[in-house]
């Protein structure tokens, strides 16, 4: 329902509940049906640790977003969910659509309230900050993926641990 | 975001996936979820069947012309041989108290790895070929014809489960989906179709005695490296002994222990811990491997594997059997050794040396877990502990899935946590004990090509970890398997990093004086004590 003299910030406080709820449920929408039943039941962060990890990371940018928080305190919360993604079969675009999901959902959920020009320029203005976030996002994702290249080389050089060791207590110069 | 499709962007985004019955979702293997198959020489050494050169991500797996028969014969003997695997292809009533219990499924989302329908992949086909309503009705009575399709699907989900036992905690009927998945590795052993990553170490330890293939010269200027390195730490050379016959004692530990880290560190602590006894103990060179990965091919070679360690016993003469910090080991010692080759009746009732203490339960195998023969110790003070030598350390416990589920121990490595550190914090409640979660990397499956499976079966136990974290500071996961060791290090690094692990014998060695032992300034690893600056760490401390 449109309220005069509300602005973009006002509306989003408000609508905070659904915005959320409508995004969490188009990124669980990218799930098997079966596990989205599942990924949808707000049980315990440990029972559901994926559905946690969603929900509350995405509660935090938003909230970012809203209070223009931090790059570093943006990325902390990005990095929680795309950390899962990185390890689940998803692409780099594939974050970059988790932050379209965004856009989507605010613009759904405030078409209602979105007449005149000044909410327009606001929306526009507030969604280019959730452009910035798509690369961000992107860093993110090939940070974490330099992660897991890294896990593999250092699992083999601890499996070696002790022939590393033993060679440099006899004085062999590199390993 | 699983199955999501970048492509979809492109055109009009479609943000579901199709609402298809799981039977008609075909098998999608992705990388980084699956392993390399086994190599031919690997097969060969051990006289399995159907050896080949394959590779797992071509579509042809040059399967023998008669595979389905091999297939259905060996269910047949399976349903014959094993009571509880016909059993449980005929119980389940899908009431779904299993189905979100599976770390796998926690972690991927991929509704074929909730247990029930992980043993569906099996049961389906037991309905159509062994039952009448699954013969008549077909898939209306949930059956469905073995077929390529149906193998691979087998073959990439029986593989992402790492044998854990979690779901059969929930099943009011006891079903224990990691003995079904036991039987479908089995069945696909009869291919040829295992993993390389088990059938090498299997060959290497048939052939040498142990995983990795260590020679026992090898083995011994290994343990005899890391008594230098003791001797650095605390002045106090060790000499222990290999294949001493007639030592009381003969001790038996995984082969990681002796040179991966963080393995190492807890392989030092064994040896500080049995000299500080003066114990009357032996290591073999032959034995010389505590793990066995035989038992996630086949029942058979499981007890082929398994029986080294009481053919060294009865050679050395010992009286009876001493087993390091290791998960599967123990779920064999305890579900398996004594069908399989015991009872060993040539050896002696386990008595500690030290307490008198006689170890009741491992009457009949005569292998007692390090962690029970410390317990003990430590319960009759037989011990200088000085906990806080550990205090530069925040500690938490996970409990491997094969000593807690597999064998009940649960209170003795507590115990002796509590005993040397200071600061010791629980996980939740769910997360611990027998509800603990998998390291995403057991039975097998901690290879590297696979990294993208280990690490969603690792995050809940590390999103659980990473609670003690953010809540008391948590920086050190200590644990009594190898496997843990080495795998849980590597979740840690992607899910939790700072946040390091450590095996329970360590943390006891940190704390341990030794008798003309010099004043340490640092801990096994080389991490400087709290108050080693002051020179007398130890002396601030107070026994617990
Ligand atoms: S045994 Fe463990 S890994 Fe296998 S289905 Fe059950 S919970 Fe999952
Ligand atoms: S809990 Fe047991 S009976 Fe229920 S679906 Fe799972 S395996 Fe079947």
């Amino acid at each position: 329902m449109p309220v005069k003299g509300m602005g973009l910030r006002d509306i989003m406080a408000k609508e905070k509940g659904n915005i959320l709820d409508g995004w969490y449920n188009l990124i669980l929408e990218t799930y098997p049906p079966e596990s989205r039943v599942f990924l949808k039941k707000k049980s315990d962060q440990f029972a559901n640790p994926i559905g946690h990890t969603i929900s509350a990371s995405i509660e935090g940018i938003l909230e970012g977003l809203l209070c223009n928080g931090a790059q570093e305190q943006m990325a902390v919360m990005l990095s929680d969910i795309i950390r899962i993604m990185a390890i689940q079969d998803c692409s780099p675009s594939d974050t970059i659509l988790l932050i379209l999901l965004l856009k989507r959902t605010l613009r759904d959920t405030t078409r209602g309230y979105v007449k005149g020009d000044q909410l327009f320029s606001e929306l526009l203005a507030f969604e280019d900050k959730i452009d910035r976030l798509t690369l961000l996002s992107f860093d993110i994702f090939m940070k974490c993926r330099e992660d897991v290249f890294n896990l593999k080389v250092n699992e083999l050089k601890r499996s070696t641990f002790m022939i590393a060791k033993r060679l440099k207590s006899e004085g062999a110069e590199t390993l | 975001m699983s199955n999501s499709k970048s492509e979809e962007l492109s055109s009009d985004i479609k943000y579901t996936l199709p609402e298809e019955d799981w039977m008609d979702v075909p098998v999608r293997m992705k990388k980084g979820m699956y392993c390399h198959g086994a190599n031919e020489n690997s097969l060969i050494t051990v006289g399995f069947p159907n050896p080949r050169q394959w590779s797992s991500s071509e579509t042809n797996w040059k399967l023998p012309e008669n595979w389905q028969d091999i297939v259905l014969t060996g269910m047949a003997e399976r349903l014959e041989k094993y009571r509880s695997f016909h059993i449980f292809m005929d119980i389940c009533v899908r009431c779904g108290a299993c189905a979100d219990k599976c770390h796998f499924f926690l972690g991927t989302g991929d509704p074929k790895n909730m247990p029930v329908l992980r043993a569906e992949l099996l049961r389906s086909i037991y309905r159509r070929e062994f039952t009448t309503a699954g013969k008549l009705f077909g898939k209306f009575a949930g059956a469905r014809e073995l077929n390529e399709e149906v193998l691979r699907e087998w073959w990439y989900y029986f593989f992402q489960c790492t044998e854990c036992r979690r779901c059969s905690v929930f099943c009011p009927y006891g079903i224990d989906t990691a003995e079904i998945t036991m039987i479908a590795r089995e069945l696909l052993n009869l291919l040829g179709l295992n993993i390389e990553w088990i059938a090498g170490p299997v060959a290497n330890c048939y052939m040498k005695g142990n995983h990795l293939g260590l020679e026992p010269h090898t083995i011994t200027s290994s343990v005899e490296f890391l008594t230098d390195e003791i001797e650095e730490l605390t002045g106090i050379k060790i000499e222990p002994t290999f294949n001493r016959k007639g030592a009381e004692i003969l001790f038996v530990t995984p082969s990681g222990d002796l040179f991966a880290d963080p393995g190492t560190y807890t392989c030092m602590g064994y040896l500080m811990l049995f000299h500080e006894l003066g114990l009357d103990y032996t290591w073999s060179t032959y034995a010389s491997e505590g793990g066995n990965f035989g038992s996630f091919t086949s029942n058979e070679m499981g007890k082929r594997l398994n029986s080294k360690i009481y053919a060294e016993a009865k050679r050395l003469g010992v009286k009876w059997i001493l087993g390091g910090e290791c998960g599967h080991m123990w779920r064999v010692l305890n579900q398996y050794m004594d069908t399989w080759n015991g009872p060993a009746d040539f050896l002696e009732v386990p008595v500690s040396p030290i307490t008198g203490t006689v170890f009741e339960n491992a009457s009949s195998t005569k292998m007692v877990h390090i962690s029970e023969f410390t317990a003990d110790l430590l319960k009759h003070d037989r011990l200088e502990i000085a906990p806080s030598r550990n205090d530069h350390y925040k500690v938490t416990y996970h409990d491997s899935c094969n000593t807690s589920r597999g064998m009940g121990l649960l209170e003795e490595p507590r115990y002796i946590i509590k005993k040397v550190c200071n600061n010791f914090f629980e996980m939740p409640e769910h997360t611990i004990r027998e509800k603990t979660f998998c390291c995403g990397s057991g039975s097998g499956l901690n290879a590297s090509e696979n990294m993208e499976m280990r690490l969603r079966g690792g995050f809940p136990r590390a999103n659980a970890v990473k609670y003690v974290k953010n809540k008391y500071d948590v920086d050190m996961l200590a644990c009594i398997c190898a496997i843990d060791r080495a795998a849980l290090t590597t979740i840690m690094d992607y899910w939790v990093p700072g946040v390091r692990v450590i095996g329970v014998t360590e943390l006891l060695a940190n704390a341990m004086k030794m008798k003309g032992e010099n004043n340490r300034q640092t801990d096994l690893r080389g991490d400087p004590l709290l108050g080693a600056e002051g020179g007398d760490a130890e002396e601030e401390s107070e026994d617990v």
